[in-house]
């Protein structure tokens, strides 16, 4: 399952899994943006740049996350699809830089559900277990 | 694990959690015993996230005064719990993000009409509409007010006043909010241009998940003194309206989070739970979060001012009623943190008070509450769910004294979304309300599953509570009609 919901008293608690530390975050926005439409039904019709830098890499899951909801009322645009490199920075941080893809909300295409607020610290964990890769937090909604 | 957290019954409906291990001051919650058989339960459980943990936690934190304090709608939130109270020393204490969360000054807004449920019966369902139509809600929503970052600025620093001097209201209004719907301190400069550009177009609309307008009935007065200085009466007509700051405060949260990680690591915090990321009050990053939430609050009083407007409109529209016959009655924010002066065993001092899905409660004699409420005290507003009753209740001299002047804000969840979105179907619950005689319009479904009545917690048992430990004191009850979810 590369992406699913765990069970917690907080708003959502969501799980992203892949081969790579960037399935993994692909995965994880994948399951913020089906929080907010169904992610299935959005068309991969606009393109953005997506990128963040943080000290460690469950903090960088903070920031990717972060670049998802800021597109969502800058750009208007709900991302589904994502290509992206998680890689070392020169000063020691890790970063992600990328591309995103997605549309604009359709109310009668994509079947709005709730806004997400803010991404937490809860349940933040990005690690390698078992040769998968598991990218999880608590969302705000 | 579970040993850790004896508590001590020390009155009907007030417990004690005894000072023990690195907790700097006790623990002390206003609950019934329902409530604290579940928090016991969850420790019981080791679950991951429990609120009597949190709690502990933030009696650990530096410069806390007196105890960790907590209300009857007390569930687990980001390292500092929801329906929890902390105040601060201003020189040895911190600010803690947690204490505030996402959606800063979320609040409440309770209008009042002339109009009784008779003269609406008939005209509900066109109400529901006219509202639901008026009042932009739901994802991807905007309102009609477009601003630039520097129009935000002004409004970060004026609040509710920027968007009545742009005809959103009258100086009427702005008397019945909080601190005037204006706090000081607000310096637009703390605030990120991110927070400031994703507030475009979002002044003036409602948000979704549990924000809501309610058209409701004063269904039952409670207190014969307070109820006609607020100017409520049985069968009266009022709206609720909870809605927040918006992507700005959302943002504002974002990024405070960040600094406050780092300036825990670099001041040396003895932090239990990463998530209670915090500073010293004193400190640069300290102060710019103050300011950054003052404009966090000033962004959600301008909001609700906003809405209320829309709202007044429609009113105004559908009944032949004037302006200012729609009064605001009061609006109060339950997500914040302030300064306020304090007794404390004898002693008057200025301390940092973070709210967490609190409101203030200031009982009778207070400068800060608006003069006509002033000898009674001001209203607190407790919001509802959706088929159950919402509350009005005011604060008292105990509460004052035993509670750093903290009311409660809801019901508290007793379900998670997941949980609730797996047991109830929007549409049920639509039609359950229906067979009520409650109308509601949705834009999301799905929303209506995850805020259906059942996933929260009996209001009246949390109300009983307060009242019982006397902490707050019921004044009218509110009976929905109608309800708008976003």
């Amino acid at each position: 399952m590369p992406f699913e919901y765990l069970e917690s008293v907080a708003d959502a608690f969501l799980r992203g899994t892949g081969e790579t530390p960037e399935e993994a975050f692909a995965e994880a926005a994948r399951a913020m943006t089906n929080l907010m439409v169904d992610v299935d039904t959005l068309l991969l019709r606009e393109e953005v740049p997506l990128s963040g830098e943080a000290e460690t890499l469950d903090l960088l899951l903070v920031e990717w996350l972060s670049a998802i909801l800021a597109a969502k009322d800058l750009e208007r645009i709900y991302l589904s699809a994502f290509e992206i490199e998680v890689s070392e920075a020169a000063s020691g941080t890790v970063k992600v830089a990328g591309t995103g893809w997605g549309e604009r909300l359709d109310v009668s295409r994509h079947d709005p559900r709730l806004e997400v607020k803010g991404v937490s610290l809860s349940g933040l964990k990005v690690v390698e277990e078992d040769g998968r890769w598991i990218a999880q937090c608590v969302v705000d909604i | 694990m579970a040993e850790a957290f004896k508590l001590e019954q020390v009155a009907s409906s007030e417990w004690l959690l005894p000072r023990q291990g690195e907790m700097r001051v006790p623990g002390r919650i206003f609950a019934d015993a329902t409530t604290i058989d579940q928090l016991r339960a969850d420790v019981g459980q080791e679950k991951e996230w429990n609120a009597l943990r949190q709690l502990r936690d933030v009696a650990c934190l530096p410069g806390i005064v007196s105890a960790a304090l907590a209300l009857p709608d007390i569930h687990p939130g980001y390292g500092f719990p929801i329906g929890g109270v902390g105040a601060f020393d201003l020189e040895e204490g911190v600010a803690v993000v947690g204490g505030v969360g996402f959606d800063i000054n979320c609040g409440v807004r309770l209008l009042a009409t002339p109009l009784d449920r008779e003269a609406i019966e008939k005209d509900l369902p066109a109400l529901a509409d006219g509202l639901y139509e008026s009042v932009p809600a739901g994802l991807g929503s905007e309102g009609k007010l477009r601003l630039s970052v520097s129009e935000i600025d002004e409004l970060l620093v004026q609040g509710a006043r920027y968007v009545v001097e742009r005809g959103y209201g009258t100086e009427e209004d702005l008397e019945r909010i909080e601190e005037g719907g204006t706090i000081q301190g607000a310096d637009p400069r703390t605030v990120s241009k991110l927070a400031k550009q994703r507030q475009f177009g979002q002044v003036g609309t409602l948000g979704s998940g549990n924000h809501y307008l309610e058209v409701q009935v004063v269904d039952k007065v409670l207190d014969s003194e307070a109820a006609p200085v607020y100017g409520l009466s049985e069968g009266q007509v009022v709206v609720s309206i909870h809605t927040g700051s918006r992507a700005l405060g959302h943002q504002i949260g974002q990024d405070y989070l960040k600094t406050m990680e780092g300036a825990s690591r670099r001041y040396a915090i003895p932090v239990r739970e990463r998530e209670l990321v915090c500073a010293p009050i004193r400190s640069p990053e300290g102060k710019a979060y103050l300011s950054a939430v003052a404009c966090g609050s000033n962004c959600a009083f301008a909001n609700r001012q906003a809405v209320a407007h829309l709202v007044r409109g429609t009113l105004v529209r559908l009944f032949g009623l004037r302006p200012e016959d729609v009064r605001t009655v009061y609006d109060i924010g339950h997500n914040n943190a302030k300064v306020e002066r304090h007794t404390v065993d004898g002693e008057t001092r200025d301390l940092l008070v973070h709210r967490k899905g609190s409101t203030r409660a200031f009982g009778p004699g207070r400068e800060e509450s608006p003069e006509p409420y002033r000898a009674v005290g001001h209203p607190t507003l407790v919001g509802g769910t959706m088929g159950t009753v919402s509350y009005v209740l005011r604060g008292t001299s105990l509460g004052m004294e035993r509670a750093f002047a903290s009311g409660i804000h809801g019901a508290g969840r007793a379900l998670s979304r997941k949980k609730a979105a797996d047991k109830f179907w929007g549409e049920e619950v639509r039609k359950d309300l229906a067979e009520r005689g409650i109308v509601l319009r949705a834009h999301s479904l799905r929303g209506v599953a995850e805020e259906a009545p059942g996933a929260y917690k009996d209001v009246e048992r949390v109300v009983q509570a307060v009242a019982d430990a006397g902490i707050n004191r019921p004044v009218a009850r509110l009976r929905p009609l109608a309800v708008v979810k976003g």
